[in-house]
């Protein structure tokens, strides 16, 4: 098959081309006719095919993603040092250090092969933190699967828990936390969210753009092969020659030992003062990279492709320009800085070639073996790709579903009943010990760790002369964002500003990955646009900003779409990490519950679990008094015993975690209907403990604050105590740590 | 230039414990295939090597199957074919 | 001088830093060592850190035991310079040759990382002096290849010379032979340690801070010997 070079384009303009078999639609085809004054080569096609995929140009997104850069305070946000846009956001932590983090997703390549698809998205969010100039120094996981006993559950988790185990392990972070979700909308679609957290010095943030007329723009890690490029190629010729590798497979196969080399080096170079810009190669690899780095820079750059390193000789250039082997970097040097950029390679045993050059044409050309078959301006494949504003519809269930409240659904009503009500609920999947999980991951590498999983943030030292570190968490409940994705999105938010804030650290910045159905479906679509606006309003009333994130869609089978799944990220910082408070309580200690409890059920673990039951409105938002619980949490620093924020199950399950993890158990005193009391996932609460002698400091405090303070009991013995049945620890640990080994063991 | 092509098969001594086999050995009879008494799971390795495999060559070889390739401690090696190709 | 203590970087090394942390904790010098030297610096003591050298790759351990700095390394252990390897550096301690036996796969063949409790059965080395034979300690384990394997012959050698160092506590985590976490050379100056102590010398960022003696042991027998 000849070349299709832009002169052929130009003399043979009504050349057939697969466009509609490559993802494009008519009219984008058409675009591209109209930006280049031509028929586009069969490289270009491939190019804009990819760029312009949902995945790489958000075209369904981007409208509604807008406000969160628009919804700001007057006067910004002074902790933002770089915002959306770029491979991740960068907030300022205090004392010239910066983190960056960031969520993704790698849904999709998990369903297809569970160990690869989730390795690899470990291995892209890595890269992402690593461009932006900063080490990575921890990773987090928020998974979601269908039902526990499914037989594709069984198929996939193991799988999907081992990739994030064998990649993030050998790669030598520590795995933090996460969250593990069971739910039927998910089988068939999984969800396999990645975080990443990086720590870097202020003069250290580098940026993805091409700058520098003549500049070199280099191609450094993994050999590139033919990972990833899924369905139909632009090649028409179908015929393969023998000996050659096996040409498409979809799925990316990662080598963590490459990217662990990688991580040195590029951090080698870049404390070096070798690069000028940088850009990781994810999604749409070269071609993504390139067009990117040219758009944010000079805006010009020419590629000679046939310099590119291939482990498959027989690769076309679409191919190449499509590939997504994973473990590949793209640095800008300049010419005097190659040999040392080089040279640092070369230690790491990392493959690096000049592929390109930064000029001042404006366009992006490339060209093969002296034949010039791409020639665009960077900013249509990279930027200015196709923005679509999907028709929208609440959905017609909607109403029904929200008058559905779970009132009328029958209620434990002695004790005994909540004792065994409590002991179902924590064995439940969405509650047991996720320890068979957890124990899969490093937590101890690179000894910073001061909390990790099952604690309500993960928290790293950042600084270890001053302590100065910061903690993350993710939360979503996605049958509450069903109920009402405006509130449930703002839930979200507040569930994972509130994890954060218990540690006693202070929330500062924002990420997410927006996981939902089709956005071709109107009424997942206006899920979607309600979930992006109650985030945005949401992070304004909490004076945080969106730094970044990811949107997956197409989660689904059939007509039948996931729960709309928009994960939150909140990353808080704490001065001093010694300070910070666990949950963990101590023999003696005097119980509280801070926050206000209602009888509100619906999307409840307790109806989902006991009755099967989903319907009503969501717990009331109140992010004021988010805002004044975090406050105080961060008052209590160093003289909080323990605390624990209140959600899944309610109170009562929050004190059993507590029980659990300390070995200790509580004396409590319920007061009101007891149910209410023990199950409600009314929203603002937590449990704090605190020494006796400081319970009149708590009482102050809170009250200044405005914050409702309930007494519940007080930290002794073996059991959890609620006046008449108990129920012993050692219960309570057989049936918390029992269901998962037993599932998936 | 001619090549010759070495495959080099390791697997665990006897007497070592497999739990990647045995692992394999539980699938199978969880698919339906009965009667099977055994798996071991090992490494086969393809060697490229550029000319002819002189004598001297092929004592090197072997020493680098025997400490390389293979951990003599808990596996043995066995050369399973030389070919050589044009 | 008797305080520096070289740590080997291996290309995929994870733990290089930890160990550096851990001696500077216990009042050493830290000493970087690149695996692609072939001269060794002067350092009175070498660590061999945990990670997945060469990503674990055809053997954990089985590449980086032929970097060009373990010829010097393996030469002066012989000479009786303390060595001490962690998990990855246990396993290149075999690969080596300086110790006998071999680590293998988990037998449930999922990664560990749990803390675990030990019983320092051997203070007659470069590594546990510092400790009190029988002593419990809890430190951390993290690893997928800690099963220590070696015939019947070697394992009642190393028990009957009280070469054991450490033995777990508890149900066997993974599969270890007569429940080795840890075995020295003859002289006691190789040791070679499945947990990872070097992640047990704070209480911010460790269960426990057992794991410190490790290193101040090192420093008190380097002490004495002068």
């Amino acid at each position: 098959m000849s070349l299709d070079t832009v002169s052929s384009a130009t003399a043979h303009p009504e050349s057939a081309q697969p466009f509609a078999e490559l993802g494009l639609k008519p009219d984008e085809f058409q675009s591209i006719r109209e930006i280049l004054g031509r028929r586009p080569t069969s490289s270009e096609l491939a190019m804009y095919s990819v760029m312009w995929s949902e995945h790489c140009s958000y075209k369904s997104s981007k409208v509604h993603l807008r406000q969160f850069g628009e919804k700001k305070p007057a006067e910004g946000w002074p902790q933002l040092l770089v915002g959306i846009g770029e491979n991740a956001g960068v907030v300022d932590i205090g004392d010239g250090w910066a983190v960056t983090f960031k969520v993704e997703s790698h849904n999709h390549p998990s369903y297809v092969e569970p160990y690869q698809g989730a390795a690899t998205g470990i291995g892209g969010i890595v890269r992402d933190i690593l461009s932006m100039g900063a080490r990575p120094i921890a990773v987090m996981d928020p998974l979601r699967f269908g039902p526990a006993d499914a037989p594709d559950t069984r198929r996939v988790l193991p799988g999907v828990i081992s990739g994030i185990g064998g990649y993030g392990n050998c790669l030598g972070l520590p795995n933090i936390g996460g969250e593990v979700v069971f739910d039927a909308s998910y089988l068939g679609n999984p969800l396999v969210n990645a975080l990443c957290i990086g720590a870097l010095r202020h003069d250290e943030i580098h940026l993805a753009s091409a700058k520098g007329i003549g500049n070199l723009v280099v191609l450094y890690g993994a050999r590139t092969g033919g990972d990833g490029i899924g369905g139909v190629s632009v090649l028409a010729s179908e015929t393969f020659s023998e000996g050659g590798p096996t040409k498409r497979p979809s799925v990316q196969v990662g080598d963590p030992f490459m990217e662990k080399l990688l991580i040195e080096c590029t951090l080698e170079v870049l404390h070096a003062g070798l690069v000028e810009g940088i850009q990781d190669l994810g999604g749409a690899g070269i071609s993504c990279a390139t067009s990117e780095l040219a758009s944010n820079g000079e805006g010009g750059m020419h590629v000679w492709l046939d310099r590119v390193l291939l482990r498959d000789p027989t690769l076309s250039p679409e191919e190449i320009l499509m590939s997504e082997s994973q473990e590949r970097m793209c640095a800008i040097v300049t010419p005097a800085d190659l040999d040392a950029f080089m040279a640092i390679c070369q230690k790491w045993e990392v493959e690096a070639v000049v592929i390109g050059e930064v000029n001042a044409s404006g366009r992006l050309t490339v060209e093969w073996h002296g034949e010039q078959i791409v020639d665009v301006p960077p900013r249509s494949v990279a930027h200015d790709g196709p923005v679509y504003s999907r028709p929208m519809q609440r959905p017609a269930y909607l109403d029904a579903l929200q008058a559905d409240a779970p009132d009328r659904l029958a209620r434990p009503a002695t004790v005994e009943e909540v004792r065994s009500t409590l002991l179902t609920l924590i064995a439940s999947p969405n509650l047991a010990s996720k320890s068979w999980i957890t124990n899969q991951y490093d937590r101890y590498v690179l000894g910073n760790t001061v909390l990790a999983q099952p604690e309500d943030s993960g928290m790293v030292r950042v600084d270890e002369v001053t302590g100065r570190g910061v903690a993350v968490s993710t939360d979503c409940n996605g049958r509450f964002a069903k109920l009402d994705p405006y509130n449930g999105a703002k839930l979200a938010l507040a569930e994972a500003y509130r994890n954060v804030g218990v540690t006693g650290a202070v929330p500062l910045a924002v990420t997410n990955c927006l996981n939902f159905g089709s956005p071709e479906d109107p009424e997942v679509m206006w899920q979607f646009a309600e979930a992006a606006r109650g985030l945005a309003d949401g992070c304004l009333e909490l004076n945080i900003p969106v730094t970044g994130g990811n949107v997956s869609f197409y989660n689904q089978t059939g007509t039948t779409a996931i729960l709309p799944t928009p994960v939150v990220g909140v990353l808080g910082v704490i001065e001093d990490v010694t300070k910070r408070t666990s949950i963990a309580w101590s023999e003696g200690d005097v119980i509280f519950q801070l926050g206000e409890t209602r009888d509100e059920f619906a999307g409840s673990e307790w109806a989902h679990v006991m009755h099967g039951h989903l319907g009503g409105l969501p717990p009331k938002v109140d992010l004021a008094a988010e805002i004044a619980l975090a406050g105080v949490c961060a008052d209590g620093l160093g003289w909080f015993h323990a605390a624990h924020d209140i959600s899944d199950g309610g109170l009562l399950i929050a004190l059993a975690e507590m029980a659990l993890l300390s070995g200790v158990g509580a004396q409590l005193e319920p007061t009101g209907d007891l149910f209410v009391w023990s199950f409600a996932e009314s929203t603002a609460r937590a449990v704090v403990s605190v020494a006796v002698e400081d319970v009149q400091r708590l009482t102050a405090l809170c009250s200044s604050q405005g914050v409702a303070l309930q007494r519940l009991g007080v930290v002794a013995g073996d059991r959890l105590d609620l006046g008449g049945p108990i129920v012993t620890i050692a219960e309570l640990r057989e049936a918390h740590e029992a269901t998962i080994p037993a599932l998936f063991g | 230039m001619s090549e010759t092509r070495v495959v080099v098969e390791v697997m665990l001594k006897p007497e070592i414990l497999d739990p990647q086999g045995r692992a394999v050995k539980g699938a199978f009879a969880r698919l339906g295939f009965e009667g099977v008494a055994d798996i071991r799971q090992g490494k086969r390795f393809e060697l490229t090597i550029e000319g002819d495999l002189t004598a001297d060559r092929i004592v090197a070889l072997e020493t680098l199957a025997g400490t390389l390739l293979c951990n003599p401690v808990i596996e043995d090696y066995r050369i399973v074919s030389v070919e050589g190709a044009a | 001088m008797t305080s520096r203590i070289g740590v080997v970087t291996f290309p995929g090394s994870l733990d290089d830093r930890d160990a550096a942390r851990a001696i500077r904790a216990a009042g050493g010098d830290p000493i970087a060592l690149w695996h692609g030297d072939a001269d060794l610096p002067d350092v009175a003591a070498v660590i061999l850190p945990g990670g997945f050298s060469y990503g674990d790759y055809l053997r954990c351990g089985a590449i980086a035991r032929f970097a060009p700095i373990m010829e010097q390394i393996i030469a002066r252990a012989n000479d009786g310079m303390p060595v001490l390897g962690i998990c990855n550096g246990f396993q290149i301690l075999c690969e080596s040759h300086l110790l006998p036996g071999a680590l293998t796969r988990n037998d449930h063949l999922h990664f560990i990382c749990r803390d675990q409790r030990l019983r320092i059965e051997s203070t007659n080395t470069s590594w546990t002096s510092d400790f009190t034979a029988g002593q419990e300690i809890v430190i951390p384990l993290k690893n997928g290849e800690g099963g220590y394997i070696a015939d019947d012959a070697t394992l009642d050698i190393l028990e009957s010379e009280g070469r054991v160092v450490a033995t777990y506590v508890g149900p066997n985590p993974n599969g270890s032979r007569r429940a080795i976490a840890g075995i020295t050379n003859a002289r006691g100056n190789v040791v070679g340690i499945m947990p990872h102590p070097e992640h047990a010398i704070e209480a911010l960022t460790g269960p426990t801070t057992d794991g410190l003696p490790f290193f101040t042991s090192v420093l008190t027998s380097l002490l004495a010997s002068r």
